[in-house]
């Protein structure tokens, strides 16, 4: 049985446990088995209705005190314990911060291999996974071994798709045993943002800056352009370790994701540790001095032109629409 | 206070990524070498505690003697003291780098030598397999907050924030504890050239762990496949800005 454990905290589901879902489908019926799912906390309880839809046939939901709040380790304790009652082969989790978190701490207590962020799976005796690597801008072909297999989906990899034979899965309550110490770690206060504006994550449109903007000030342009296009003002990893730019603004694989509909880079190279983060965009458009700069391979529009006239210009032209 | 940084050393990779011909590795021929963003993060968090609260630093790698440039690299921003496991020139899968960092952390203890926190990266900039930090946290017997972007410390306790959701959650734990920390916790300071000097003299010790693989097992590395893009050249300068007003508006943000 492949157990499927669906990334959630309050009832809020993260999207990318339907896309692990879809792969997860697949391989249960390449592998002849049962695919099932595992929802933690009675939060989860309301979310059981939409997994068979996705083929799972049966929807754990595991309880005990304290497991509604963010305590991984709890989290953890209660897979392993349904692990061991359910006689998964399978455990796979969804390849996010959270997903990656908890497979890893169930990894570390069943102590077994763990591969993270894969994209294809190949079932056998031991499992031949392709995972990202450098943030996804290289993919490697692992090996994994172990009685059970442990795994996390790669997001945004492929897209959800509903079964076609999806039926209602059967809700099974499991209560779990957790001790004290697997309690050390949970979240003690959530505390909201105090950020402004359009986020970088959801903005249709986002302007980012790179060390071509010259200086911290070379961001005000960015931050009038943005507010003119409903945008939102992301950076590169030069712009933020040279103190102009918040890290919360940084774009590409250790900063933020982004899929606007239109990426505006100005005075950007294009490192791959960049372009990893912006690839989900539906188009780019560059404006840098060089035209032999790396990103004008990865864009789809281009300037080559200085951002200190070309952005002035386009603001002018904007307010005079 | 005592804390351990675990670092590795990766290549700094630029626009395009050149496998060699095995297809084991990545051709470094022409590439220089870092540590991951979130680990000079990691470093410059425990440099900053260290100045405020006393005690000392100590990096850690496992590695090939290469690596001694990342450790020197990290004393010359102010790390204390340095820790080389020999790896022997593979690139070992994160159970035994757990179990070699295991080994090395409990060696320490059995000498006297204890640890308030132990620092690694959220995930390693190059295997990104977000699990040696976690693993050693377990074996240790410790509480682990993973992904951290804010971290202060009070009378034996850490409070430790990282984002989730569109804010912050917030965590308690007593100390000693192990952190996975996130790049933009701190904007790590660059080394000044007394602190390249001093890093020059400083001793690092170097270690042989027992080798335990566990897995997953690289079979081989594949580039991505790119669409070959055709970029549309738009114009030079502000001639362009009619086109750019264009495009705008087929995305409906210049209405
Ligand atoms: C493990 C690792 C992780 C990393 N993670 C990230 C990450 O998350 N995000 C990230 O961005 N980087 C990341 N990096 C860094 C990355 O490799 C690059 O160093 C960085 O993206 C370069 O930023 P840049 O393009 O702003 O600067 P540069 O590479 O210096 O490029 C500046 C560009 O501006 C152009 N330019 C100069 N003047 C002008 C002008 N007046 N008008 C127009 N154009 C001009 C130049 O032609 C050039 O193309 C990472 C690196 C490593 C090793
Ligand atoms: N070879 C190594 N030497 C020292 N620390 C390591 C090594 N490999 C991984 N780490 C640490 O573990 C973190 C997470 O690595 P990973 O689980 O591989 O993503 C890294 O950011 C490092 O802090």
């Amino acid at each position: 049985m492949i157990l499927a454990i669906i990334d959630q905290v309050g009832g809020e589901m993260n999207s990318s446990s339907l896309e692990m879902l879809t792969v997860a489908r697949k391989l249960a019926s390449q592998m002849g088995v049962a695919l099932e799912a595992a929802l933690i906390g009675e939060s989860g309880r309301p979310l059981a209705a939409e997994l068979g839809a996705y083929g799972v046939s049966k929807a754990h939901l595991l309880l005990a005190e304290g497991l509604d709040n963010v305590a991984p380790d709890a989290w953890a304790s209660a897979l392993s314990q349904l692990t061991g009652a359910s006689g998964a082969s399978v455990l796979m989790g969804v390849g996010s911060e959270r997903g990656n978190e908890l497979m890893a701490r169930l990894a570390a207590k069943l102590n077994l291999p763990m591969a993270a962020n894969c994209t294809e799976i190949e079932a056998g005796d031991s499992f031949q996974v392709t995972r990202f690597r450098w943030g996804g801008s290289l993919l490697e072909q692992a090996d994994l071994s172990g009685e059970i297999k442990l795994l996390t989906v790669a997001p945004h990899v492929i897209e959800a798709e509903a079964a076609a034979d999806g039926s209602d899965a059967a809700v099974a309550e499991m209560g779990v045993e957790i001790g004290a110490d697997d309690f050390r770690v949970q979240v003690a206060e959530h505390i909201s943002s105090d950020r402004e504006g359009v986020s970088l994550g959801s903005a249709r449109i986002v302007v980012g800056g790179g060390r071509g903007l010259g200086s911290a000030d070379g961001f005000a342009m960015l931050d009038e352009l943005a507010g003119l296009l409903g945008a939102a003002v992301g950076s590169s990893r030069a712009a933020t370790n040279l103190g102009w730019r918040a890290h919360a603004d940084q774009i590409g694989q250790t900063g933020t994701r982004i899929a606007p509909d239109l990426y505006i880079a100005c005075g950007i190279s294009g490192a791959i540790q960049h372009m990893v983060g912006c690839k989900g965009s539906k188009a780019i458009l560059a404006i840098n001095t060089d035209p032999d700069a790396s990103i004008m391979g990865k864009s789809d529009y281009a300037v080559i032109g200085d951002v200190h006239e070309v952005i002035p210009a386009l603001i002018e032209a904007l307010k005079n629409q | 206070m005592e804390i351990v940084v675990c670092i590795k050393r990766v290549a700094s990779t630029g626009s395009r990524i050149v496998l060699t011909e095995d297809a084991q590795s990545i051709e470094t021929r022409n590439l220089g070498f870092t540590i991951g963003p979130h680990e000079e993060c990691a470093v410059e968090e425990a440099v900053r505690l260290i100045e405020k609260h006393g005690g000392s630093s100590t990096v850690l790698t496992l590695g090939t003697e290469d690596s001694i440039e990342q450790l020197r690299g990290s004393m010359a921003v102010g790390a204390d003291q340095a820790i080389l496991l020999e790896s022997g020139g593979s690139e070992w899968d994160p159970m035994a780098s757990a179990s070699a960092i295991v080994e090395a952390v409990q060696s320490r203890q059995a000498a006297g030598s204890s640890f308030d926190m132990l620092f690694f990266g959220n995930e390693a900039a190059d295997s990104g397999d977000y699990q040696v930090g976690i693993r050693v946290a377990h074996a240790l017997g410790v509480p682990c907050v993973t992904g951290i972007k804010s971290l202060e410390v009070e009378d034996g306790v850490a409070l430790a924030k990282r984002e989730a959701d569109g804010g912050w959650e917030l965590f308690k734990v007593a100390l000693p504890a192990v952190f996975t920390i996130k790049e933009g916790i701190n904007l790590p300071r660059y080394p000044s050239l007394p602190g390249r000097i001093r890093a020059k003299k400083k001793p690092i010790e170097q270690l042989q762990p027992a080798h335990n693989p566990g897995g997953p097992t690289k079979i081989k590395l594949m580039n991505i496949e790119e669409q070959a893009s055709n970029v549309e050249i738009l114009g030079k300068g502000t001639e362009a800005i009619a086109k750019v007003l264009e495009i705008l508006k087929g995305i409906g943000g210049a209405a």
